[in-house]
């Protein structure tokens, strides 16, 4: 697809994506594509598809129909790898889901030790480093219950990033923390972002995705509804549907 | 109460305890066997290939259903009845009868452990790359662990106590050794209370074994926590 230079392979490519749960259509055909280096964030109301549509791209669910590649490897190939895969992409999920039995240090040393065979040593110098990066270079030896929920979903980032993966998947990350939390896991994300990371971003926080996304997608009842430019989207939505939803969260 | 009554009950009780290797070999040997084998079953009950599924939760569902006396019989009089070539020992028929009920019942024990875990568990070891074998083994079975231990005490007390249905097909365990004691000398409310005593006993020792064993994992935990800010 390079033509000239200029045109990027993306690096998530989502073609016409259909899932269902039972009789209830979540997806109703979905297509995405995401760009190395861009952060697209997802909005839309409860029940909109968009939490599926993040869980699909590292086949925690898997589609009715439809493709999904990441970086070239289509996800619904036998031949594919889906291991291989998710240690490219990173997710970070609504409820933290750090492994309670393992302090900070080990929740983030534990996938490169097994997943990519690193030795204890450097599995733990790496994370180390990526606690000191999220600000909890303190807390490595702190056990999940220790933490605030703040610091738990800053491990959790820390965690997803050890596998150095190509894109970052954020699922809701600051919808279940206590208001004066919510701040500091932004933080945390928003530094990722000026790093390049490439971000697929679901939130609640409109105001944390114009800040952050190049690009703001809006979705309901299983489909994209508007994408484009984020202060374009919300200072000047085309569909009713949109300028409905920013009426009851920008108020 | 005299002399005579005290040195009769300690006679009694000395009698009783004679039994006592065979009450902890058929605990330890079944116990043995039920964890291996509520293992395997528990493993093949959360599988995903349904025809390891369906065979194990109907031997679970069966065992569960037939009364543990009944198994015994069926397992040591009704078996060698019918194969009349082999040679069967009575002793390691009731550990296989034992151990088929308790695997049977452990195996849930298990499984609910395991189903304890939150499902996002497995999903975050998952999405880090994790193979399944790999979250199982480092994300759910620690976890889980953790979860089922109490419940395994209960089961441990509860076979424990079921041994003495071993009496019913004549191993000398110590209520075996009680019910000979009453034919002989009639005395069946000082031996069965003697015999009540003993098992209560018993259960003590193994739920108090079983409390410093989780107070030593707890106290391992907090030196693993300690030793590294130290």
């Amino acid at each position: 697809m390079k033509k000239g230079g200029f045109a990027l392979n993306p690096l998530v490519s989502i073609r016409d994506l259909h899932k269902s749960f039972g009789s209830l259509k979540v997806l109703k055909g979905v297509s995405l594509d995401v760009n190395p280096g861009e952060k697209a964030v997802i909005i839309g109301p409860s029940g909109s598809g968009k939490s599926t549509l993040l869980r699909c791209v590292n086949w925690l669910e898997r589609p009715d129909s439809g493709q999904i590649a990441i970086d070239g490897n289509v996800l619904n190939e036998k031949t594919t790898n889906i291991n291989k895969v998710r240690a490219e992409v990173g997710m970070v999920f609504q409820r933290f889901n750090l492994f309670p039995h393992r302090t900070a240090l080990q929740n983030v040393a534990m996938a490169p030790r097994l997943a990519l065979k690193l030795q204890r040593e450097a599995a733990e110098q790496k994370a180390q480093r990526l606690l000191e990066q999220v600000g909890l270079e303190d807390k490595a030896d702190a056990y999940p219950n220790q933490l605030s929920g703040g610091q738990q979903q800053r491990v959790a980032i820390a965690r997803a990033l050890a596998m150095d993966p190509k894109v970052m998947l954020f699922d809701e990350v600051t919808s279940a923390l206590d208001p004066e939390l919510v701040y500091e896991v932004l933080e945390a994300m928003k530094r990722l972002a000026d790093e390049g990371m490439t971000m697929l971003i679901v939130t609640h926080e409109v105001r944390f995705g114009e800040e952050v996304g190049d690009r703001l997608i809006f979705m309901d009842d299983g489909q994209i509804v508007e994408q484009g430019k984020p202060r374009e989207i919300l200072r000047e939505p085309k569909q009713e549907r949109t300028q409905a939803f920013l009426k009851r969260v920008l108020w | 109460m005299n002399f005579e009554t005290i040195r009769k009950a300690a006679d009694t009780l000395q009698y009783l305890l004679g039994g006592l290797q065979w009450t902890a070999a058929l605990m330890v040997c079944s116990m043995l066997v039920g964890l291996t084998l509520g293992l395997l079953l528990a493993a093949a009950r959360l599988s995903r290939y349904r025809l390891l599924r369906w065979p194990c939760a109907a031997y679970i569902e069966t065992l569960r259903g037939v009364p543990l006396l009944v198994t015994l019989l069926f397992i040591v009089y009704g078996l060698p009845s019918a194969a009349t070539e082999w040679e069967l020992n009575d002793f390691w028929l009731t550990v296989a009868a034992f151990g088929a009920c308790y695997g049977a019942y452990l195996a849930e024990t298990f499984r609910a452990g395991i189903e304890s875990v939150d499902d996002g568990q497995s999903e975050a070891a998952r999405a880090l790359g994790l193979n399944s074998r790999q979250t199982m083994a480092h994300v759910v079975l620690p976890q889980a662990a953790r979860n089922v231990l109490p419940a395994l005490v209960n089961d441990a007390v509860a076979l424990l106590k079921d041994t003495s249905l071993a009496s019913a097909v004549a191993i000398p365990e110590i209520t075996q050794l009680a019910r000979r004691e009453v034919a002989l000398t009639y005395d069946v409310f000082y031996v069965y209370a003697l015999l009540g005593c003993v098992y209560l006993c018993l259960t003590l020792c193994l739920s108090y074994i079983a409390r410093i064993l989780e107070k030593r994992g707890f106290r391992a935990e907090s030196a693993r926590l300690h030793s590294r800010s130290a």
